[in-house]
């Protein structure tokens, strides 16, 4: 049994603490996370998971209900110090680049953490080739894509060695490119190190990398289960306002069309060799 | 729109001057402010002028950008200069036409007066052109740190320099944007009277307010999550190195108050 690393018991937070008619953020949340562990949290536009974010990382605390980070309740002792072990990347990758220059920004939560010079340097190097960004340390942000500048936000999430790395929707206001090098940098960092990931997306496609998903909705947890486990349920999906990966909605439409499809397919590859082969199955 | 405003712009490069540090080069054109006011007489203003391109050599920045510099300052420099040639009634009368009459003291003052300003203005151009605006604001904060003891906070209003200085161009591709958003909804900001223009502006400034406050918010909020608290207990990633060539132009400044000391009259 692997070692919990963050846990939520009946955790509820609501933003308008006097007004009862308003409906709760969060309602009576739990789930546990383990360490190594993937885990996507998907859910549609104001569904509770970026609130769902802030609560882990003591951005907000909750009004009832317990958060432990690494086996203890997050209070504000401990906090910073829960900080420094979790990395977290936002979804707008101007807004959260704080130093002038790539090496600067990555540097910048270690400068916070007393982190010694000539270790300092060390790390900042380290963490930027871990993203491939190493050939732009003296880059400025404007002269960065999207894509890059959210590298360097991982970097500057993982220069301080965290346990946990903690995604806010960093994907969603990429390209398609841009959010293909972000993924496999995270999956890169996954293949080298034991870093837990915590994905808060509205992506599908993101949350099948994940080995386990949390499906929100109105606040409440909807669904739990690895990635297959959750995309057969399909059509409640998208009733819940998500997007189903193409691949499936793809073989769904085939299906529609008549074309003689064996089942829901996870992936682009899966859907092509299914397709290609479908003939001989005859 | 970007390159038009950019004024005190950095232009890299490796000279000697380039690889000042920062804090010597804030401290000599604070000394050079106070040195220039040594010189009364020709010989004086003269080794100032020939220091000054001694400067301009060592720092191999193209003169282009120098007089560049000088533009927003050239009315003011020949405004002081008139000025002077017109109102100071000392000296011999060199010139004599109806109503105009021009001493000589009234054209020496003026020139020196312009010479003044010249250097003044091209030792600061020097300084911004050759030192990234980071270095400034970095220098600025270990100079200014003795002032914490009186309640100044210096590292607060540093890191809100160099954030400001990281937000320019963020906020500037901003601007363009809303600008051409509200030009293409027929927003006319180019015609039409001072009044007209001016009140054009404002479905410009909302529109960026807004997002400047969005920003700001999420800016203090990943500040946060990576450990912001304040400049207590924090490390510099930035290291000033303060070598020989640094305490050498310091120097070479007092040689030249001395020289400038012992020729004046």
């Amino acid at each position: 049994m692997k070692r919990e690393v963050i846990s939520l018991q009946e955790v509820t937070f609501t933003y308008a603490e006097e007004d009862t008619s308003v409906r709760p953020a969060i309602q009576s949340m739990s789930y546990t996370i383990n360490e190594g562990e993937w885990v996507a949290i998907v859910g549609h536009n104001g569904s509770g998971k970026s609130t769902l974010a802030r609560l882990m990382n003591g951005l907000l605390f909750p009004q009832t209900g317990t958060v432990r980070v690494f086996g203890e309740p997050l209070n504000e002792h401990n906090l910073w110090d829960t900080r420094s072990k979790m990395g977290m990347v936002f979804q707008n990758p101007d807004n959260q680049f704080v130093g002038a220059t790539v090496q600067d920004d990555v540097a910048f939560a270690l400068e916070n953490n007393g982190i010694p010079f000539e270790e300092m340097v060390e790390r900042v190097q380290a963490s930027l080739v871990k993203v491939k960004m190493n050939d732009f340390m003296n880059s400025e942000p404007h002269h960065l894509s999207g894509g890059q500048k959210q590298r360097v936000a991982i970097a500057g999430a993982i220069a301080l060695q965290p346990r946990i790395l903690l995604l806010d929707e960093a994907t969603s206001m990429l390209d398609p490119q841009g959010r293909e090098e972000v993924l496999q940098t995270v999956r890169q960092l996954r293949a080298e190190t034991d870093l837990t990931v915590i994905s808060i997306t509205h992506d599908l496609e993101e949350a099948l990398l994940a080995d386990r998903v949390i499906v929100m909705n109105q606040g409440e947890k909807y669904a739990e289960g690895s990635p297959q486990e959750i995309f057969e349920r399909g059509q409640e999906l998208i009733d819940l306002g998500l997007d189903l990966p193409f691949a499936m909605n793809m073989s769904r439409l085939l299906r529609a069309q008549g074309v003689q499809i064996v089942a829901d397919h996870m992936s682009e590859e899966e859907l092509v060799n299914d397709l290609w082969t479908s003939h001989f199955n005859k | 729109m970007l390159e038009k405003m950019i004024f005190g712009r950095y232009i890299p490069g490796d000279s000697f001057i380039h690889r000042l540090d920062a804090r010597a080069k804030l401290i000599f054109v604070f000394l050079f402010i106070m040195v220039v006011f040594i010189a009364n007489n020709w010989i004086t203003y003269g080794i100032l002028l020939l220091f000054t391109f001694l400067i301009i050599r060592l720092s191999k920045i193209r003169l282009y950008f120098l007089i560049n510099g000088l533009k927003p300052v050239v009315f003011l420099i020949i405004f002081t200069f008139l000025l002077h040639l017109f109102f100071t009634r000392e000296g011999p009368i060199i010139f004599d036409w109806k109503f105009i009459t021009i001493y000589e003291e009234g054209l020496k003052q003026g020139i020196f007066i312009s010479i003044r300003f010249t250097v003044l203005v091209v030792l600061t151009s020097i300084l911004t052109l050759t030192t990234t605006p980071i270095s400034i604001t970095d220098a600025l904060e270990i100079l200014l740190n003795p002032l914490k003891k009186w309640k100044l906070p210096v590292h607060e209003l540093a890191l809100m320099m160099s954030i400001s200085l990281r937000f320019i161009p963020t906020l500037m591709d901003e601007t363009d944007k809303i600008m051409k958003a509200q030009m293409a909804r027929g927003s006319d900001m180019t015609t039409g009277s001072m009044k007209e223009r001016m009140n054009a502006i404002v479905p410009l400034l909302i529109p960026l307010f807004v997002s400047a406050f969005k920003r700001a918010e999420d800016l203090a909020t990943a500040m946060e999550v990576r450990g912001y608290k304040g400049g207590e207990g924090r490390t510099r990633y930035r290291k000033l190195e303060w070598v020989t060539r640094d305490t050498l132009i310091i120097l070479s400044l007092v040689v030249l108050a001395a020289i400038l000391v012992y020729l004046r009259n």
